[in-house]
Formats: structure tokens, sequence, C-alpha cells
């Protein structure tokens, strides 16, 4: 195939939209402001589709693709929202706040929450699912940062910027399914661990799980905007 | 026209909730020309009454006391309003659901008292295993997030669910709020 720029058209909730051959459907939908709700996607990051919010309805297919990473084509005709869709939406967050204990009244991250907010906009007012309150470990050892894992939800940004931005892959994550945990190094305190302490991991968590010793209290909003700015920087050198 | 019965049950919180609720201040009197405050925390009743109308729920369920209480009050009243984080998830009063009642009885009447340790076993009622939302109890028609919620989400919430308006809660309110 020839490497010459190759302009889809496709229907994004029934407007007539273009697209570069290659360009995911989300950002696409973002660029003709169009919003699709996500939370382990961030801008400046590579996409893993680990959240499912993104997920979005192909007409002619029963699989519901996650717009994150499902790249456009030609005639694809894309529906962003639906009954179906607010309903697997709800059902993941309710799964979420379920899984482990996301206490927002005493979380130094509430009134800054990703998930929270999510919740909010999408009608969540309580869980329809038992809590599991699992017993999970709150790793306090670096001089700067903690990471409380019964915040966490799995989403790997702090594994991404730490290994794309950063360079460090000091985060990873441990264990299978319901019993994974994000670890620093091999499984090592995260004070004592090869951190680089640059901070980039908990600008960009979006819940409580990483936060800065600091800056403890409500007023501790995550600036990860600066994301998309260093990449374009370090492009241009 | 005769007016409501609102009932308000304070279970496992902080009673944060109830001084929210009072912080509606002299918009109190507005609720007062539609309702009758029949029992709560802040009026002299000891009993549930047999028929409530509006029954505003702060809490979660913690003990064998208050898993009584809650199917008691589902029994006797048309509406029930989970009122507040504690008894729509549990929040704070949860938090011992990781590590159970034994060690936290441990931690508050042996390991940190000084005189008399002991663990209370007469008159206060057992805990249960887990602290659970009152949803997961009895049915609830109204769920009211917030830690608490503000004076305004009461006033707005209560004034539809009294004149019987539409009202979305979650433009209102929400978790931690």
């Amino acid at each position: 195939m020839s490497d010459a720029v190759e302009v889809k058209t496709l229907i994004i909730d029934g407007e007539e939209v273009s697209a570069l051959r290659g360009q995911t459907i989300l950002e696409v939908a973002r660029e003709n402001g169009i919003d699709i709700p996500t939370l382990c996607h961030l801008d400046g990051l590579s996409d893993v589709g680990a959240c499912r919010m993104c997920l979005v309805e192909i007409k002619g297919s029963n699989k519901l693709l996650p717009a994150c990473v499902a790249t456009v084509f030609e005639g694809m005709e894309v529906t962003t929202k639906s009954e179906r869709l607010q309903k697997h939406r709800r059902t993941i967050l309710e799964m979420l706040f379920a899984e482990r204990n996301h206490i927002c009244s005493v979380c130094v991250s509430n009134g800054n929450c990703e998930l929270q907010s999510l919740g909010q906009e999408q009608g969540l007012t309580h869980i329809r699912l038992p809590y599991r309150n699992p017993e999970l470990p709150v790793d306090a050892s670096h001089e700067r940062y903690t990471v409380d894992h019964n915040r966490c939800i799995l989403c790997t940004r702090c594994v991404r910027a730490c290994a794309e931005i950063e360079g460090a892959h000091v985060w990873d994550v441990m264990g299978r399914g319901i019993n994974s945990i994000v670890i620093t190094d091999l499984h090592e305190e995260w004070g004592s661990s090869t951190c680089t302490k640059c901070g980039k991991c908990v600008q960009v968590c979006p819940t409580g799980a990483l936060y800065d010793k600091s800056k403890i209290g409500v007023d501790h909003p995550k600036n990860p905007d600066f994301l998309p700015y260093l990449n374009l920087m370090r492009e241009a050198q | 026209m005769s007016k409501l019965k609102l009932a308000t049950v304070w279970l496992d919180g902080c009673s944060g909730c109830h001084m929210s609720f009072l912080d509606m201040d002299e918009r109190l009197l507005e609720l007062a020309e539609l309702v009758d405050v029949v029992y709560s925390p802040i009026v002299d009743t000891k009993e549930f009454p047999d028929e409530v109308d509006i029954a505003l729920v702060e809490g979660a369920v913690a003990s064998v006391d208050d898993e009584k209480k809650i199917k008691k009050i589902r029994a006797h009243s048309k509406m029930l309003v989970a009122m507040g984080d504690c008894a729509v998830a549990g929040n704070v009063p949860s938090m011992r659901n990781p590590i159970g009642p034994e060690a936290i009885l441990q931690r508050a009447y042996i390991e940190n008292a000084s005189a008399q340790q002991q663990i209370p076993c007469v008159v206060v009622p057992k805990l249960l295993k887990v602290v659970r939302p009152i949803h997961e109890f009895v049915k609830v028609d109204v769920f009211l997030p917030g830690c608490p919620p503000s004076a305004d989400t009461f006033h707005t919430a209560l004034t539809a669910l009294v004149t019987g308006g539409p009202v979305d809660i979650p433009a209102l309110t929400r978790f931690g709020a």
C-alpha cells in the first residue's frame, strides 16, 4: 500500500465525517466535537482498551468496539450513544466501584477524580453489585508519593507514562484478573525502587491511587495536560 | 390537604446528613407546611410509626439492630430514601469490612484502652461481619449520595419528592460530594 495520505469517510452519530487512514474512532469523534467517555485513554499515551468505557456500536456488527483502539474504515457507521451503551458504561463503572475500596468522602482525590465524575456524568446514584471490600496494601515508602491500591482501577496509565514518556518502566502489572495490582520494579517497595521521582505517574493517575504526599486534601487536582505538549516538543527536536 | 408524614432515621452514620438537613434553615419552615416530622432523632417519638409516607435513612447497616430497624422502616414506609453515602454505599463505616469487626473491637477497646479493657457485650447490639448499604437489605426508592448531601440538595430533592415533581439527582450530587 502506498504511503500517500488516504482519506476515509464515515458516519458518527448520523454525522458524516472524514478521517485519515489509521485514525481511531475516538480521535475522529473528538476532532468533530463528539464526546465519547473514556477512563484509561489519555492524550499523549498509547491506547490499551483496558477500561471499555469508550465502547461504541458499529452498524452491521453485534460486537461493541473500544473507540480508543478501533480504527476507522470507509463507510463505517458508528453510534456512540444508545441505551445499550449507556447500560454497559454504567455497569463497568459499578464494577470498578465494587471491585476495590473507593470511599470518595475520605479520598485525597475527592472532587478531582475521573472515576467519581464519570460516575456522576453517567447518572450513577448507587452500586447495584455487592462490594468486594478486599484487603489491599498502601505503600508510602517513597519520599514524595504514595500508592493506595484501594483506589486503583488498573487503567495502567502510570505504567504507560513511566515506560513511554519517562522511559524508566518502573511500573508494571503483577498477577492476573481480579488479583492484578500495579507494582514498582519486581514488586519492590516504591521507595527503594529505581523510580526517577519525576511524578508523571501521579499526574496521570485518574483516581486517588497515586498521590503526592505534600498535597493531601481536597484541593489536589491532577495535571496530565503536559503529555501531548511534551510529545510535541520531543518530536520537534 | 393533609400533610405527608416524614420520618428521618439514624443508623451507622455520623449524623452529618441530619446536620445538613437542618442546614436548610428557614426553608425548613416551608417544608413544615407540607410535612409532619413523625419520627426522627430530633423529635421525641421513640417507636417508628405504623404509617410513614417518606422515610429518610442516614447511615449504613452495621449491626443486628440496624438490620432489624431497616426492615421495620421499609415495612411501614411508602417511600424509602437512602440519605447520604453511608446509606447509599457503606462509606466510612464500611472501611472496617476488609479487616472485620473483631479486629476493630480489639483495637478500640483493648489495645487503645488505658483502663477497663473489655469489649462491650451487653445492651449494645452485635456488629455484623460486614457493613452494607441499605439497598442490600431492603428496596430503596430514592438514592441521595453525598457526604453529606448539601442543604440545597436536600431542599431541591425533598421539594420534588413531597410535591411529586421530577428530580435529576445525579445533577445535584455525587459520591463524596
